[in-house]
């Protein structure tokens, strides 16, 4: 589903590699986990997948189901089934949650040359989606995350996830500023998502939220590079032993 | 010395174009003369006035308007699907054969030029009063021009609850037309009335609003100003507000290369609540809006409220001056005032010149401007859920104008508004 290969990205503003041949392979329907020290370049790997301004990529290439992600602007590439649930979602005051996922999903159906959905479908459709959340219709009227607690953003970034049904699911440090029991909700969440057509890129520091959203792979991330992949195991390890040791290890 | 011989003289030109109203009634002719005698003693602005810095008037003030070639509507009117009292005036000039009749349950309406034909009409307690008063501190002396010379308008009494929206709609013919109106509106005790104003009026367009509102009245005003690129206006509100008695005006700016609204609130009776709002959305080097509030309270537990957004690109100028002027003893009183500008492009800008002073000391008064660009942060969360560049940041201009569309309080006049801000965005992104 996901190939990256070699991919070198710099800072477009500033001298500074930050991706330094990154390689990874995802297929259909699996769940790899990215670990790695502050500064290891994960959150970077997730924003130039993305398209985000402020970085260019020096080399390498990144495609999805054999398409040139890095080609592409951020709403053709979310229209081609990508989606970034961000670590720090941005607040949009005057524009309404819902307006907004309204909005959001019938530009991606257009993109793919489905109809639109109508109202009442659309309402329909994210009413149950929100309630499996325990996102009320508060939050639903509301703008877009404004005075939305930690979690509570969170939990609105996974309905997105939801409401677009993307094929390729980057989640950026979604356990962030969760507590248990919000980081147990969201990872159902993502867990009722799984299924045979769909992959996710899980970036996280601690094994925790693995234990919900148990990997088929764990990577480790330093420096840049990918310098070691494993099974679930490996997160266990870094649990127990921090980075150091594996750093060592492949050095 | 010669700076002030210069303006009189700049002034006599201007005076000596404009046509002689026909006589009226002895209160009119002394209205109109003692207007004429303000126009004369402050003379009419230039760029040294202190509240014209940011606006020239230069085309407001000289003797003939300036060229102004109408526009072809490529939209159905504004506010067609709702029910109400329609005024037509072409080229500043009441249309009888347009308008609905004048009739109305809930109050009494008149031309103006009929009710300055009559000796003892109510609006001889109205016409220039408020105007007048509102020339301290600040002079406007196109406001007092308007007094000296208007024949056309209408004179509103209300009585009651008006039975629907009396709607002012404005076209002009002339490239050249130069139109005064002038509009008296009395709001009787606990009465309730809502005005809509629609189109350009005139290539160039002096219009004055006076509005009494009485104790408990209730006044509603929603303007869309003209779209044609080359108009130009200038307008004033004068309104002088009784206890438990509230206001509300809205006004949408669509191109027109200047218009400056001016909005005087008098507060002096209690409880009162006053909201002026304004979005304004310009585009190109020779758009120039500008919005000048002054709001004073001189009464208990007054709120008011001034909320101005402007959205300006490709050269465009927007400016805001607001004033809150607290008297002494106008206790807890709550003054809101917040003026924005949202910039597409480097080339726009916006000046801002807000103003606060109070003299009492258990009030709330707050006030922000600020000017800024689209959010990027927020562009690029939209449009990494697939929505496309341009819809992406056409919802976050019209996220920026929410707050003041919010002002307006009948959810069917601000679905209109936002329809029009929409096609104006429809039509600049193509």
């Amino acid at each position: 589903m996901l190939e990256i290969k070699g991919l070198k990205v710099k800072l477009e503003e500033e001298d500074k590699q930050i991706l330094k041949g990154v390689d990874l392979s995802i297929a259909a329907g699996s769940v790899h986990a990215i670990m790695g020290p502050n500064g290891s370049g994960k959150s970077t790997l997730s924003y130039v997948l993305s398209g985000k301004d402020g970085y260019e990529v020096t080399g390498g290439s990144a495609t999805l189901d054999g398409v040139d992600l890095l080609d592409m602007e951020p709403e053709d590439r979310a229209a081609a089934g990508l989606f970034l649930a961000f670590q720090y979602p941005v607040e949009i005051p005057g524009v309404g949650n819902m307006t907004f996922l309204r909005t959001a999903v019938n530009a991606q159906r257009k993109a793919r040359g489905q109809d639109e959905m109508s109202a009442g479908e659309f309402l329909k459709v994210v009413r149950e989606k929100a309630k499996a959340l325990q996102i009320d219709a508060d939050m639903l009227k509301r703008p877009v995350n404004v005075g939305f607690s930690g979690g509570e953003k969170k939990r609105n970034e996974i309905l997105q996830m939801a409401m677009l049904e993307p094929k390729m699911c980057v989640l950026d440090e979604t356990d962030s500023g969760l507590d248990v029991d919000a980081m147990k909700l969201v990872s159902e969440g993502v867990n009722a998502l799984r299924d045979a057509g769909r992959s996710f890129l899980v970036i996280t520091h601690y094994q925790r939220l693995l234990d919900h959203i148990k990997p088929d792979f764990v990577h480790i991330m330093a420096d840049g590079r990918i310098v070691k992949t494993g099974g679930p195991e490996l997160a266990l390890e870094v649990e127990n032993n921090g980075y150091s040791d594996i750093l060592t290890e492949v050095a | 010395m010669v700076m002030q011989d210069r303006k009189l003289a700049l002034t006599e030109d201007r005076l000596a174009k404009i046509p002689r109203p026909a006589d009226g009634a002895d209160w009119v002719t002394q209205a109109r003369a003692a207007a004429m005698d303000r126009v004369i003693a402050m003379g009419l602005p230039n760029k040294r006035d202190e509240y014209w810095k940011f606006t020239d008037p230069a085309t407001l003030v000289q003797a003939d308007a300036p060229e102004a070639n109408t526009l072809k509507p490529s939209e159905p009117p504004i506010f067609d699907e709702i029910d109400r009292l329609k005024v037509v005036f072409v080229d500043g000039v009441f249309d009888a054969d347009s308008s609905d009749d004048l009739a109305l349950a809930g109050l009494e309406i008149a031309r103006l030029v009929d009710a300055m034909a009559t000796d003892d009409h109510w609006a001889k307690d109205l016409y220039g009063v408020l105007e007048k008063n509102g020339q301290t501190p600040v002079h406007r002396p196109l406001a007092a021009l308007n007094t000296a010379f208007a024949t056309d308008g209408l004179a509103i009494r209300v009585t009651g609850k008006a039975a629907k929206p009396i709607s002012l709609i404005y076209h002009y013919n002339s490239t050249h037309s130069d139109a005064i109106l002038h509009h008296c509106i009395k709001i009787e005790e606990g009465a309730e009335l809502t005005v809509l104003e629609t189109g350009p009026a005139a290539a160039r367009f002096n219009k004055v609003m006076e509005v009494d509102i009485s104790e408990g009245g209730t006044f509603h005003h929603v303007r869309a100003q003209g779209r044609d690129h080359e108009r130009r206006a200038v307008t004033a509100i004068f309104a002088r507000m009784q206890a438990n008695s509230a206001l509300k005006s809205f006004t949408l700016t669509v191109n027109g290369v200047l218009t400056r609204n001016e909005c005087v609130i008098d507060i002096q009776g209690d409880d009162v609540s006053a909201h002026v709002a304004g979005a304004a959305v310009g585009d190109g080097a020779d758009f120039h809006h500008d919005d000048t509030v002054f709001v004073t309270h001189d009464a208990l537990n007054g709120e008011s409220r001034q909320v101005f957004k402007k959205v300006l690109r490709n050269g465009a100028t927007g400016v805001f001056q607001g004033k809150i002027l607290v008297k002494a003893g106008a206790q807890k009183t709550d003054g809101y005032q917040i003026s924005q500008a949202l910039l597409l492009d480097d080339d726009s800008e916006f000046l801002a010149k807000p103003e606060l002073e109070i003299y009492a000391d258990d009030v709330a008064c707050s006030h922000g401007s600020t000017t800024g660009a689209i959010d990027e942060d927020a562009l690029f969360y939209l449009r990494s859920r697939g929505v496309p560049a341009q819809t992406a940041n056409d919802l976050l201009v019209l996220a920026f104008l929410a707050e003041a569309l919010d002002e307006i309080a009948d959810e069917t006049l601000a679905a209109a508004l936002l329809d029009r801000l929409e096609g104006w965005l429809a039509r600049r992104s193509s």
